[in-house]
């Protein structure tokens, strides 16, 4: 917790909410009548309302993307360190909206929200919610917010997925898409962890079909087997090395198995733990749906340079050395085809030994970068 | 502006697509984008040069000539291929002139001249590798592994019967004299080829 708060962040933010009242049609042909986002702003809409920058959450984040909640928040948003006064996303030039996407858990309509044709949770019927249409709902936001046109859509992992669906979906709607640690599609392997972390998931005894509200219960393990199985994906075997090697919890081994010997055993239970206890099992369900269903090319022939053809902004992808879940070798597909199709794109490969994960962390090239290119962002704004 | 930069923008048609291979800082580019309206990428893969370009709002893809191929880019996709000052430093200065003839209807490459006087005279008078302000290495730091004379060049590109459009050879101020118009490869320091299919 901050006894004061630091000069490059935003500060104390509050979450906002938007009530929309008209259906929206989703990818899936079916209609949510009513929904509400959660969001947060931070920085000040300019006059022509020109500096806006959208930033998308991935897999487990939400609307809170910087700064504190109150004095007492054990951390700021999660992605605090590049956005705040003087940082790549600078708050003194841009205004920056974060939204908890559709679906989601911490304030937007999703699973856990009541719905209002059966004044029941959704739980499970709540409806299959993909990129297309975050990005919709997005939308209705920014004209809500009276943002025509996005400085920038910026997104790391499954919220790089949604800036570069905005630059397919609402070509004149944005001036650039920053892609970070994502991918054009899912690999097969990454379907298949998806697959292992459902079904640790349905499989526990407490999901009740995803009625587990109704039983007073939730899925506790199953969620929490999932959130080891992807931590282990998001961070890289040298960065769990360097951080946990083998070190063990006491002097000696205990010959038990069921104890908790070495240290990364004790780190992923912890951190499985937490995450149970902070997010619902329907959404965790629905957003690696939404990540596996994910595939711009799939409506253009399975042809990626034909998928981004509409687009009219210009492209900042972003990967990192040791990142295998989303690995370099993914953006530069989207950066090849993004050549093809003859749009302006920038990309840098940053040497960093924490994985996935890297995104979130400021390491100087990184920062250096991102921060050039946002400079860049804001001289034309 | 480095005045090879200067006499390549001038050979440049407005609205080209371009491909810079080891584009540096991006200042050709930028040039270029500004001054002739062209569409273009740089490759580059040293950090400080990449950020650089990225402040200039060029295009840049981090990308090591040596150790990835170019297969991505397509036959014919760019109007030019521009290689300044690096094909002498690339593994394998033949194959990436076949690369370069592939990505682009025509390439400029500009490279500093091993044939020039002085560093002749610097071999036969000291024994030893030649150093100048154009070529400021020792030969056991040198990223210039390729260096070669105008002669050893244009042998190549009869080889590969790769047709020399035009060339300029100036001297490190960049100022074309009859000295090295009349003996390019003996007064000419740097060389800007113009080549195509």
């Amino acid at each position: 917790m901050p006894e004061v708060i630091p000069p490059d962040s935003v500060g104390l933010v509050e979450p906002q909410v938007a009530q929309f009242e008209s259906p929206i049609q989703l990818e899936s042909g079916k209609v949510l009548e009513s929904f509400q986002l959660v969001y947060e702003t931070y920085g000040t809409l300019n006059a022509d309302r020109s500096n806006a920058i959208l930033v998308c959450h991935a897999l487990s984040g939400n609307h809170h993307v910087a700064g504190y909640h109150s004095m007492t928040d054990k951390k700021p948003g999660w992605w605090n360190s590049c956005i705040g006064p003087g940082k790549p996303i600078d708050t003194n030039r841009f205004f920056v909206v974060g939204v908890n996407n559709l679906g989601g858990c911490h304030g937007s309509t999703g699973p856990s929200s009541l719905n209002p044709a059966t004044d029941k949770l959704y739980g499970p019927d709540f409806p299959v919610v993909t990129v297309v249409d975050w990005v919709t709902s997005q939308a209705l936001l920014a004209d809500r917010l009276g943002v025509d046109c996005w400085a920038a859509v910026v997104g790391g992992s499954l919220g790089g997925m949604q800036a570069l669906q905005w630059s397919i979906q609402y070509p004149d709607r944005l001036r650039h898409a920053a892609v970070i640690a994502s991918t054009p599609k899912l690999t097969t392997q990454n379907i298949a962890f998806n697959e292992v972390a459902r079904r640790a998931i349905t499989s526990d005894p407490n999901f009740h079909d995803g009625h587990f509200y109704e039983h007073h219960t939730f899925p506790a393990n199953g969620l929490k087997l999932a959130r080891m199985l992807g931590h282990i994906t998001y961070l890289s075997d040298m960065g769990m090395g360097e951080k946990f090697g083998r070190d063990l919890r006491n002097q000696a081994f205990k010959f038990g198995i069921l104890d908790v010997e070495f240290e990364i055993e004790s780190y992923l239970n912890y951190q499985g733990e937490r995450f149970s206890k902070n997010f619902d099992a329907n959404t965790y369900l629905l957003m690696t749906r939404a990540l596996d269903y994910f595939d711009p090319a799939r409506h253009h022939g399975n042809d990626l340079a034909a998928a981004v053809s509409a687009a009219t902004c210009k492209f900042f992808v972003v990967a990192f050395s040791t990142d295998w879940r989303f690995s370099p070798a993914r953006s530069e597909e989207l950066v090849n085809a993004l050549i093809e199709a003859r749009k302006p794109v920038s990309y840098t490969k940053i040497e960093a030994p924490h994985g996935h994960d890297a995104f979130l962390i400021p390491t100087p090239r990184y920062m250096d970068v991102f921060h050039a290119y946002m400079q860049r962002v804001g001289e034309e704004i | 502006m480095r005045s090879d930069l200067e006499i390549i923008c001038g050979w440049i048609q407005p609205s080209s697509r371009i491909l810079d291979l080891g584009c540096g800082d991006g200042t050709l580019l930028a040039y270029l984008q500004q001054h002739k309206q062209v569409q273009g990428y740089g490759l580059e893969i040293d950090p400080n040069n990449i950020t650089a370009c990225l402040q200039k709002g060029v295009n840049v893809i981090e990308q090591d000539l040596d150790q990835d191929d170019l297969s991505h880019f397509k036959d014919k996709s760019f109007d030019l291929v521009v290689m300044t000052q690096a094909l002498q430093a690339v593994r394998s200065p033949d194959i990436m002139l076949d690369e370069m003839l592939r990505m682009g209807r025509e390439c400029i490459i500009t490279f500093p001249n091993f044939g020039h006087w002085r560093l002749r005279f610097y071999l036969a008078q000291k024994g030893r590798m030649p150093m100048s302000k154009t070529l400021p290495y020792t030969w056991y730091n040198t990223p210039n592994i390729h260096l070669c004379t105008f002669k050893d060049f244009e042998e190549l590109c009869t080889q590969k019967n790769i047709y020399i459009k035009r060339r300029t050879v100036v001297d490190n101020e960049h100022r074309t004299r009859w000295s090295n118009q009349v003996f390019p490869n003996l007064f000419g320091q740097i060389a800007i080829y113009q080549v195509s299919r």
